[in-house]
């Protein structure tokens, strides 16, 4: 046993990089698909919006919170961002993007004020205001869907293009640079700034940061909001690989992306999650879907497996929570 | 000690008062610390100690009127911020770190204050961090994760994040509830060093002997009011009680011989993988069996285990000669075993229920007619019998349990499992956050209910207590039984000896 155990991975990073190698070896031998390269380069143009509403979602998971509204919140700005560049006459990249993170920040921001100044614990705030955005799209939109957007959000914008032998065409599209931008983006945020360190010290300890002289607003304001933007952002992308604007077409992703970034060790309760995992949650998350499709699994199966991930994390962080024999302080 | 005292004290507070709603919290209070003195300032739970401190350190403003000087400087309030320049830092009881941060991270975080967006500089942390620490004589790696560390290390930690920021006035909160003595001595140290360096020390600690040790003199504060400043030399434990209280106490030694009536409570061989080992014992009808040792010692692991919150691994223990069985604290409850937990605000009370709801909580098939439905006269009637029996100062039964005292409350705690008329109560730190004054009345019920021939087990750190009030007292530590007093023959000293040796 204790010899086995020097072999075993010592970070949660560590074990999912194990898990990965040994899908990824199942389903390169269960299935003749899985492997090629079309395949593949679909897989990662397919999990740009989840990566980039993953990074965002890590924010606010590792400061303390949590957010069930994101991927409504982002139809909310692929309505808001599309209707405003069609009436100011088309537009074009950088305004879309500007005007996605704007209205994205907007929105996050409404979270963060509800459960900052009414204090309100955020799994409530984000059910209630899921629910608000996603009844005030399908009630003013009447859930009609928008066809004719912009050619710029229409055109594909390939970064990388080369045909196989085969005849498949390999293609790194537009949404792959933005996701990695963003994750660079949060990667930076995270470590090497220093609001990213207060964002880690308030999921940690809430009353040791205030006591520490950290603004608690402004934090709660900063990871809400950065999902916000990730929101939005990655709303606009999906826009763009779907080439269309569907009110419900987010709808249920909130709790993919959740289960991805749980997976990757954010830790619910604050204070732990690397942006390294979330990719590697993501990737596991996105190869399990692929591979149950290229196996004829029912799409029913991948629901069970997100929930069943999620329910895995909630019960191993309220492992390590569990203060019930705790000393309280008297004084 | 006796230094000549210099002419401006460091801080010196005047005529400060605090109103929370209509009560005076804090009510003309004068308050004096000199340059590298070491100071205890003592009291009761609510005699305001805690509210001076945050009034010192800006978390709250003094009513108009108050003057608080720092060396030249004068202030009639101060915020956070202005504490903090004049070097005022606070080490709160639980010392406000963050576990998921490094060593660095934690003593050097003030570098990642402020809103703009600059780059982290980890160096600066880290070297920060190395040189406070080696200052106070300390070696941590800097690079490890808080919480791999002791609760001594981290607590070093905390002190280390004090000195960083600059302090010369760092007041400590209870810092010893949770160390060993050898971990004590070690913190004592480190005061002496930062005494020596000019600093200030102020230590709010319920373990006055050991702050009687180290400390210059005492600020005794009682219901909001200074009652005195004293040299601690002068000071006894006993006299400092009665001027925390404005009472004398009884300190003799009640312990009875019971080992001639029955035995309730037989363990034999328990053990729990992890958490205790080998534990055999006997306890009489009537008697108060006191179980000491420091925390996470296995104490409360035991308790659980008697109480069918979790089973033993190997052993047995009967009660009344049978062996028990349980499938979980209900099979516990109807065999008449009680236990009231360490932490009863959160385990031990529903806070927001009424008092007569929480009385009857565990006794409910006791007030319930056949059918199941709850008969409000046999309820009020039950009620009535043990707020009477305990004494317990309610305006109405029906007003929520948060609105007692401590002390109330742990009565209110006791009712609800005497009215499930047990055979054995265990008690586990029955004191924790119960005042001074109020203690003596709660062990004074236990010893009548002993009297009446329930078997007790008196859990507790406090040596004193269990000293006091206890038939026999057993040390465990690091999970087993290693010794057993009788308080008639025993000498107290042999046993905080033994325990914090």
């Amino acid at each position: 046993m204790g010899d086995l155990a020097r072999f075993l991975p010592r970070t949660t990073e560590s074990w999912l990089v194990l898990v990965l190698i040994l899908v990824v070896g199942f389903l390169g031998l269960a299935t003749n698909t899985f492997l090629m390269p079309a395949n593949l380069v679909d897989l990662v143009n397919q999990s740009a919006t989840n990566l980039i509403f993953a990074v965002g979602l890590l924010a606010v998971l590792i400061a303390g919170g949590i957010d069930i509204s994101f991927a409504v919140a982002a139809s909310v700005v692929q309505y808001i961002v599309v209707m405003a560049v069609l009436a100011l006459g088309g537009g074009n990249w950088v305004v879309g993007l500007g005007l996605a993170g704007l209205c994205g920040f907007a929105l996050g921001a409404i979270n963060a004020a509800l459960i900052y100044y009414f204090r309100i614990i955020s799994i409530v705030v984000t059910i209630a205001t899921f629910n608000v955005f996603f009844g005030f799209l399908m009630f003013v939109t009447r859930g009609v869907s928008i066809y004719d957007i912009p050619d710029w959000l229409y055109d594909r914008f390939n970064l990388v293009e080369h045909q196989t032998s085969s005849g498949a065409y390999i293609e790194l599209t537009l949404p792959v640079v933005i996701m990695i931008v963003m994750v660079i983006a949060t990667w930076v945020l995270l470590n090497t700034l220093t609001v990213g360190r207060q964002l880690f010290a308030m999921g940690d300890n809430p009353d040791g940061a205030k006591r520490v002289g950290i603004n608690i607003a402004a934090i709660h304001f900063l990871a809400y909001g950065w999902l916000g933007i990730c929101a939005g952002v990655g709303g606009l992308m999906q826009a763009h690989y779907v080439r269309e604007v569907v009110p419900n077409a987010l709808y249920g992703r909130e709790l993919e992306v959740l289960a991805a970034v749980v997976l990757g060790g954010a830790r619910l309760g604050g204070g732990r999650g690397t942006v390294f995992g979330t990719i590697l949650g993501v990737a596991l998350i996105a190869i399990t879907q692929n591979g149950l499709n290229l196996l004829g699994v029912s799409p029913y199966a991948f629901q069970m497996v997100v929930g069943a991930v999620i329910l895995f994390a909630i019960t191993t962080s309220n492992l390590q929570t569990t203060g019930l024999f705790r000393r309280r302080s008297a004084a | 000690m006796a230094a000549a005292a210099p002419a401006v004290p460091l801080l010196r507070v005047d005529h400060v008062s605090k109103m929370f709603g209509g009560v005076r919290a804090l009510d003309d209070v004068s308050f004096e610390l000199r340059e590298g003195e070491v100071h205890c300032l003592a009291g009761e739970n609510g005699s305001g100690k805690s509210t001076l401190i945050k009034l010192i350190s800006g978390v709250y403003r003094p009513e108009p009127g108050a003057a608080i000087r720092f060396g030249e400087r004068e202030f009639s309030a101060v915020t956070p911020a202005i504490a903090r320049e004049l070097g005022v830092q606070v080490i709160w009881q639980d010392l406000a770190l963050f576990s998921h941060l490094t060593v660095a991270e934690n003593i050097a975080f003030e570098q990642n204050l402020g809103g703009r967006f600059r780059w982290v500089r980890r160096r600066n942390l880290r070297e920060a961090a190395r040189a406070t620490l080696s200052r106070l004589g300390f070696a941590i790696d800097v690079e490890r994760p808080l919480m791999e560390l002791s609760i001594a290390q981290r607590q070093l930690v905390a002190i280390a994040r004090a000195l960083v920021a600059d302090a010369r006035i760092v007041f400590m909160d209870e810092p010893t509830a949770s160390t060993t003595q050898a971990e004590t001595r070690a913190l004592f140290e480190v005061v002496r060093k930062l005494s020596a360096d000019g600093i200030a020390v102020v230590f709010v600690s319920h373990r006055l002997a050991e702050v009687m040790a180290i400390a210059e003199r005492v600020t005794v504060l009682r219901d909001g009011r200074q009652v005195g400043v004293f040299r601690a030399d002068e000071m006894s434990p006993a006299r400092l009680t009665e001027l925390m209280t404005g009472r004398q106490f009884d300190e003799s030694v009640h312990a009875r011989d019971r080992s001639r009536a029955g035995i309730v409570l037989k363990a034999e061989a328990l053990s729990r993988d992890g958490e205790y080992e080998d534990i055999s014992f006997q306890l009489h009808a009537g008697e108060i069996l006191g179980i000491t040792g420091l925390l996470g010692a296995g104490r409360t692991e035991l308790a659980s285990t008697l109480f069918g919150l979790n089973r033993p691994d190997r052993g047995r223990f009967l009660l009344n000669g049978e062996e028990c069985r349980f499938g979980s604290n209900r099979g516990a409850i109807d065999a008449g075993i009680a236990y009231v937990p360490e932490d009863r605000l959160t385990l031990g009370l529903v806070q927001a229920q009424s008092i007569a709801d929480n009385t009857v909580m565990a006794a409910m098939d006791r007030i319930a007619s056949t059918s199941g439905v709850i008969d409000g006269r046999r309820k009020s009637h039950l009620v009535g019998n043990w707020i009477g029996q305990l004494a317990i100062r309610v305006g109405e039964p029906d007003d929520p349990v948060r609105t007692l005292s401590g002390g109330n409350q742990q009565r209110v705690v006791l009712a609800k499992w005497l009215a499930t008329e047990p055979k054995v109560l265990i008690l586990d730190s029955p004191t924790v956050g119960v005042d001074v004054g109020a203690r003596a009345g709660i062990f004074a019920i236990v010893r009548e209910l002993a009297e009446a021939g329930i078997a007790i087990i008196l859990i507790s750190d406090e040596i004193p207590e269990v000293y006091q009030n206890a038939d026999r007292v057993l040390h465990m530590r690091g999970g087993r039984l290693v010794d057993a007093y009788d308080p008639r023959s025993a000498r107290i000293e042999t046993i905080e000896a033994a325990v914090h040796g």
